[in-house]
């Protein structure tokens, strides 16, 4: 792939003024995100705001029509380049609400996902899953399943770039824990010191990066992410250091992030400190 | 007094003319009822290896060391029958006739005689067709085959078939028809009685491979005594002119049960009318009628029937159609009748192309369109067919992957 220049070696993806149309209606508004190699960034916001549209439109899906703005990959436009091609450029995302495909059973979709040369069995099993290697994808599969199943098959497709919806809505706490160390893993976070590398070090050399959709913000705790969005109606409003922005939606709501909204200079500026760190 | 023989003869007389309820009208004059008769082969590798490939299609594999017994057709002489496990009988339906003074029983007693000019036909013009039975206690091994084949262009094949699973006995079989690459046109007339006992069960899997200008109405239909178990695969994914089939069985005993699956693929120019109709006539019997179609140009119309007769029952009707081109039409009749108020019939049918949504899940996962779109094809066909043993569902998944590549 094509290099251009310098900073285009460190920005993973660059999404700029991006407008997204979704059955006519416009649904996000001159969105601008960056996320450099190595990093997560997460992504708040409340109920239709425009998140999962974001992810869509990002992935590449064609009910979620770009009709302004552009999307980079390592420094190539790919706004209109196909879902299948942008999975094999690096793209993963776990859904939101996944379709039910009937007669293909999870064992498949896992050789799908992993071009048949991955160990699917004992994936399953690190997720407590393979029970459910016989069953069709997502058939009758319960809140908690349905996300175990999607991240199952990130594992599998193991991408550079992971685009995850939600992947901690609905999971018993056990379950956040397990799920919460595999999205760790497939996200290169795992804080095991190794000797004679430092933090610093083992940061530098990572090279998968994520935007992770969350409510709860429980991902956090397994997932030491860098840097949080805030959408609202379709706008991004802000972008800062994600635990504060946790807190403050937890603690006033959203409604503070609309206020803070018209005048969101603090927000930025203290994005641009955690960036300089 | 009346034979059975002048009994029955005299019915299919008056019902000569007699137009069946489904399916186009066939001018039965249009096809020669004779030919040459082929010879008698003991030894099955004998087989041309044109005629070993076409029945191959059909799942009859003439060399395949898993087989209880083979039975082969050719247009209307029997050119082989042999059975390899004690107490399963496979033999030329005529010689079953003869030997057994009990045979009558069996004879048209579960497919009316004077149903239609089809069944009149085969009356009047039958030219052999199979008698397979398991004796009281016997379990096939391996399945039993049956290969009906058509050699002679433009030549009726009535054959009379009668299946028979004593008290206690499990028979499977795999029953495939195939013409010659040659073949242009001709008309299969296939009457089919199955008789399953207190406890018996069946499996019959029927794989047809037919041509395009192939005129084919079997005639079938199944009595299942108390605790009695019938599973009928049918699958047909090759052209055909005009197929038109529906089978009943009659749920007679206590707890007994019917399953009927089949896979249909119309390519253009091909017309499918098929159906199942499971009476439920005794406590706690149970059904399933399941039904994949998919027509990539041709006519599908998929017919079910269940009719509940008696209180606690339980049947279920669905009927899956995929539509790949415009110029392909599926027509799915589901139908239900309940007689008293503790029934449970219920159906689920759907008709259309392939969800996008799934389409591009896997394409999300890295699949092309096409492979996007095949692997959801594959997966529509792959019924999850209970209590069909290993070797009927390798055939059947093969009939399906050699159909699938010219599908997609
Ligand atoms: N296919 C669609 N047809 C019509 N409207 C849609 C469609 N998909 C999304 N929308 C609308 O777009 C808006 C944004 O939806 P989106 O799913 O992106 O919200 P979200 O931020 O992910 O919400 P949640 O937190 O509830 O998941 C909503 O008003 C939704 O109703
Ligand atoms: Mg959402």
């Amino acid at each position: 792939m094509a290099k251009k220049g310098n900073q285009a070696d460190t920005k993973l993806l660059m999404i700029e003024n991006l407008q997204v149309e979704v059955e006519g209606r416009e649904i996000l508004h001159h969105v601008d995100l960056e996320i450099n190699q190595g990093e997560t960034h997460v992504l708040f916001g409340p109920n239709g705001s425009g998140k999962t549209t974001l992810l869509m439109a990002t992935m590449g899906f064609p009910d979620y029509q770009i009709t302004g703005g552009r999307i980079l990959f390592k420094g190539e436009d790919i706004t209109s380049i196909p879902l299948n091609e942008r999975a094999n450029l690096g793209f993963g995302l776990s859904f939101q609400r996944p379709p039910t495909i009937k007669g293909v059973n999870m064992r498949q979709i896992l050789e799908i996902c992993g071009k048949g040369d991955k160990d699917v069995e004992s994936m399953a099993r690190s997720l407590d899953f393979d029970e459910f290697l016989d069953r069709d994808l997502n058939d009758g599969f319960s809140g908690g399943e349905i996300k175990r199943s999607e991240l199952l098959q990130l594992m599998a497709q193991n991408p550079d770039f992971l685009l995850l919806d939600e992947p901690e809505s609905g999971v018993d706490l056990e379950n956040i824990a397990l799920i919460g160390k595999v999205i760790e893993k497939l996200l290169e976070r795992e804080t095991v010191s190794q000797k004679g590398i430092s933090r610093k070090e083992l940061k530098r050399e990572r090279e998968k990066a994520g935007l992770i959709i969350t409510h709860t913000g429980y991902i956090l705790d397994y997932v030491d992410a860098d840097i949080g969005h805030v959408i609202i109606a379709g706008e991004k409003c802000c972008e800062g250091n994600p635990r504060e922005i946790l807190k403050t939606i937890k603690e006033q709501g959203y409604d503070e992030c609309v206020r803070c909204c018209g005048l969101n200079t603090g927000a930025l500026s203290k994005d641009k400190e955690i960036r300089s760190n | 007094m009346q034979t059975q023989k002048e009994e029955k003869e005299a019915l299919a007389k008056e019902a000569s003319d007699k137009v069946s309820t489904y399916g186009t009208d066939i001018d039965l004059e249009a096809f020669s009822a004779e030919t040459d008769p082929h010879p008698y082969q003991e030894d099955l590798s004998a087989f041309s290896q044109t005629e070993q490939s076409q029945m191959l299609k059909a799942g009859v594999e003439l060399t395949a060391k898993n087989r209880s017994g083979t039975f082969i057709q050719k247009d209307l002489s029997v050119v082989h029958a042999s059975t390899s496990q004690d107490g399963i009988e496979v033999m030329d339906i005529e010689e079953a006739l003869e030997k057994y003074d009990w045979f009558h029983q069996y004879w048209w007693k579960a497919v009316p005689v004077d149903m239609d000019k089809y069944t009149a036909r085969a009356e009047l013009h039958q030219e052999h067709g199979y008698f397979i039975r398991s004796l009281p206690g016997t379990s096939s091994i391996y399945p039993v085959q049956a290969c009906l084949y058509m050699e002679e262009d433009n030549l009726a094949q009535d054959v009379h078939n009668v299946i028979i699973a004593e008290r206690g006995s499990e028979l499977h079989i795999i029953t495939g028809c195939a013409t010659a690459p040659h073949v242009k046109s001709g008309l299969h007339l296939g009457v089919s009685e199955f008789y399953i006992k207190k406890g018996a069960k069946i499996t019959f899997t029927m794989i047809h491979n037919w041509v395009e200008g192939v005129a084919v109405r079997p005639r079938s239909a199944t009595i299942v005594e108390e605790g009695g178990l019938f599973i009928s695969n049918y699958v047909c994914m090759q052209p055909v002119g005009t197929l038109q089939t529906y089978p009943v069985a009659y749920l007679v005993g206590e707890g007994a049960t019917a399953r009927f699956n089949s896979i249909l693929v119309a390519t253009s120019g091909s017309v499918m009318d098929v159906g199942a109709r499971v009476y439920l006539k005794s406590k706690g019997t149970r059904s399933e009628i399941i039904s994949r179609a998919i027509t990539t140009g041709g006519k599908i119309i998929a017919r079910g029937h269940i009719i509940g007769e008696v209180p606690g029952i339980k049947a279920h009707l669905e009927c899956k159609g995929l539509i790949l081109t415009d110029e392909g039409m599926i027509h799915a009749v589901p139908e239900l009748e309940g007689h008293r108020k503790d029934v449970d019939l219920s159906h689920e049918a759907a008709v259309g192309k392939i969800a996008q949504e799934e389409i591009e899940y896997l394409m999300a996962r890295g699949l092309s369109q096409e492979e996007a779109t095949a692997t959801i094809v594959r997966g529509f066909l792959n019924v999850d067919i209970e209590g069909l043993p290993p070797e009927l569902k390798a055939e059947m998944d093969r009939a399906v992957e050699v159909s699938e590549k010219s599908l997609l």
